[in-house]
């Protein structure tokens, strides 16, 4: 109960008919990175607006830190930082002034800001550009901007909607390493995106959006086990396909399901590493192994399994 | 153990009862935040300095004018100073007349974009997730415009009493200072009703470009067709059906009543009778009425401000309201950027 970061209970929002979120049972652990994910529209932002206080749900409740949003806006506002998505900055204003603005909006006492908005912008890798007017900064720039100022109130929770949507891969990158630098902190990260890879790459656990609902949820192997039934891709190159090698693998125990690739591989879905066992069964079925792989479960796949193949 | 599970239910339910009630802190937190980054924002804005300029370039011509018209009657006039306000010579008008002209636009060039700029600029969410509530936001944006409004009508006041010494070599009286002051503090509150309603329609309308149409509009149609409306609707709503004086009469005061709801005609009211100490009545008086009256003679103070304390109130209350209005609206927007 202390551990947990925010805590939504059968949270619904309705928009006239249109339900945006339908009993939302979310719970996000101090000092992990969440993930949600889901296709536009899904709710996912919805969801952290309400977690904010900055719309108010419909029916259910939710708690941030032990507070209620939106009863106690200030004390939740003042601990959770926000990074909107597509975040926007007074382009006539330098870097530094729009970071001092919030540090006043967030009571600063005068004697720190100058201190924390230099830090925060250190932290970014923004020091250089500390005195240029945010009109000129880049998509990139403008994104690290956006985490200096949630920074500069030290919050204990942040919330990212689509941080990296719109970022050249290098600029991505570096900013999921910032978001992994955040986590080794004991920052809680909430981060919505619809961007499988990078959300695998640093969440601890993700929530599957869809129509208002959280579908699926748990680690990414947990969810590869109970979507894909097999957590284990192994690839199996072989000097020629012959139909006797699939049946053959197809009766290793533990294997779900053996496709051929269009590369002339086999590919075998498993729910453990079956490779010593492929190997043998290749040989004593005739035919010559050139080599075997094993490949993790992305997000990806889990994702277009789901859509595609309805539910569980 | 019946009792206790009775009972706990009963506990939340109790616990949000209490907390529906209120919210934690005050609603003006950091509110002098938000006003002193407007304020700056204002005064550095390119927009409001062209304006400032015009406002300067109009006052130090008109009252040069006036001025040099005065200084033959320097010795005869008690009001000097108020005349600089209030004289105008072809081709110039007074100063007081463009005034009325310049104020609206100021405000609106001040607050058309307030709201709807931060949705535009996709900085609405991230302030609004700082510890602030909305209230400060917008009563923030307000007031840096009014305080930007207040600012440069001071400044000008002071310039024209300054040129006013400089040009006429008499030091302004208690009386004149006391008017003049009045005068300025009516001004400021009629650009509040401007800037409460652009304000507002910058809440209404998510493009800057309609919200300021629309506050021109209103605008446009107050100092020009209100006047026209006010007459013919006078006629419709009290005829004269015989020619009885009563009949003329009750038009005359039906289209005044009418003409009132302008804030134009209120201003103009509230600006004629602090101004010109000599004007004893704004409605229609009759002959009987001034029986015993010595024309030309001026009023204290106290009996001219008591003139117009109507219209004074008026323009605070319009203002007030209006503000009221963008507020409601305000506070039920949906803050997705």
């Amino acid at each position: 109960m202390v551990d947990s970061v925010i805590q939504t209970k059968d949270l619904t929002k309705k928009y006239g008919e249109f339900v945006a979120v339908d009993g939302l049972n979310l719970e996000v652990q101090a000092g992990e990175v969440f993930g949600l994910l889901g296709p536009n529209g899904a709710g996912k932002t919805t969801t952290i607006l309400m977690i904010l206080g900055l719309t108010e749900p419909t029916a259910g409740s939710v708690r941030v830190l032990g507070l209620d949003p939106a009863r106690q806006p200030l004390s939740v506002k003042s601990r959770v930082g926000y990074l909107p998505d597509q975040v926007g900055f007074y382009d006539e204003l330098t870097a530094r002034e729009n970071l001092t603005y919030i540090a006043r909006l967030n009571g600063i006492p005068d004697s720190q800001i100058d201190r924390r908005v230099d830090e925060a912008l250190a932290r970014v890798g923004l020091e250089k550009v500390a005195y240029k007017r945010a009109g000129t900064f880049s998509r990139g720039m403008r994104q690290r901007l956006g985490l200096a100022d949630v920074l500069v109130k030290q919050p204990q929770l942040i919330i990212m909607d689509e941080p990296t949507s719109g970022l050249d891969p290098e600029a991505s990158h570096e900013f999921l390493e910032m978001i992994l630098d955040l986590k080794k902190e004991g920052i809680t990260i909430l981060l919505s995106s619809h961007l499988l890879y990078q959300v695998q790459a640093v969440c601890d656990r993700v929530g599957l959006f869809s129509q208002g609902k959280m579908v699926l949820e748990g680690t990414v192997e947990n969810l590869a086990q109970r979507v894909l039934g097999g957590a284990y891709r192994v690839l199996v190159d072989v000097e020629s396909v012959q139909p006797e090698i699939a049946q053959a693998l197809e009766k290793i125990p533990g294997v779900a399901h053996v496709q051929v690739t269009d590369t002339k591989k086999y590919q075998v879905e498993a729910a453990h590493d079956i490779r010593p066992e492929a190997a043998q069964a290749v040989i004593s079925a005739g035919g010559r192994l050139l080599g075997l792989g094993v490949q993790a479960q992305s997000l990806d796949d889990i994702y277009t399994a789901y859509f595609q193949g309805g539910s569980i | 153990m019946t009792e206790a599970m009775a009972q706990k239910p009963a506990m939340p339910d109790e616990r949000a009862v209490a907390a529906l009630r209120e919210r934690e802190g005050s609603p003006w937190t950091g509110i002098w935040s938000v006003i002193l980054k407007e304020m700056a924002d204002h005064l550095s804005s390119t927009r409001i300095f062209i304006l400032e300029v015009l406002i300067l370039l109009a006052a130090l011509g008109t009252v040069y004018v006036a001025s040099q018209n005065i200084q033959q009657t320097t010795a005869e006039d008690q009001f000097l100073y108020l005349r600089l306000f209030t004289t105008a010579q072809q081709p110039l008008p007074a100063f007081v007349g463009l005034l009325a002209f310049f104020i609206p636009l100021v405000a609106i060039a001040l607050v058309f974009d307030a709201i709807n700029g931060e949705f535009s600029r996709r900085t609405m969410s991230r302030i609004l997730a700082q510890p602030i509530y909305r209230d400060a936001l917008l009563m923030g944006k307000f007031l840096a415009a009014l305080f930007t409004l207040a600012l440069v009508c001071t400044a000008i006041w002071l310039l024209i009493f300054g040129l006013g010494i400089l040009r006429l070599g008499v030091a302004p009286g208690g009386e004149e200072v006391g008017r003049g002051l009045l005068f300025l503090v009516a001004t400021i509150f009629y650009g509040g009703i401007w800037l409460a309603l652009g304000l507002v329609f910058s809440v209404v309308f998510r493009q800057s470009a309609t919200a300021a149409l629309a506050s021109i509009a209103v605008w446009l149609f107050f100092t020009v067709f209100w006047g026209m409306i006010a007459g013919v609707a006078a006629q419709t709503l009290s005829p004269i059906r015989i020619g009885l004086p009563d009949e003329f009469l009750a038009q005359a005061n039906m289209e005044l009543a009418l003409s009132r709801f302008s804030p134009n005609t209120l201003y103009a009211e509230t600006m004629v009778a602090l101004l010109r100490p000599e004007i004893r009545s704004l409605g229609i008086l009759l002959p009987t009425q001034l029986e015993g009256a010595i024309l030309g003679a001026p009023l204290p103070l106290s009996q001219s401000l008591l003139l117009v304390w109507p219209q004074m109130t008026g323009l605070v209350a319009a203002s007030i309201l209006l503000f009221a209005l963008g507020y409601v609206l305000f506070q039920r927007q949906e803050i997705r950027a």
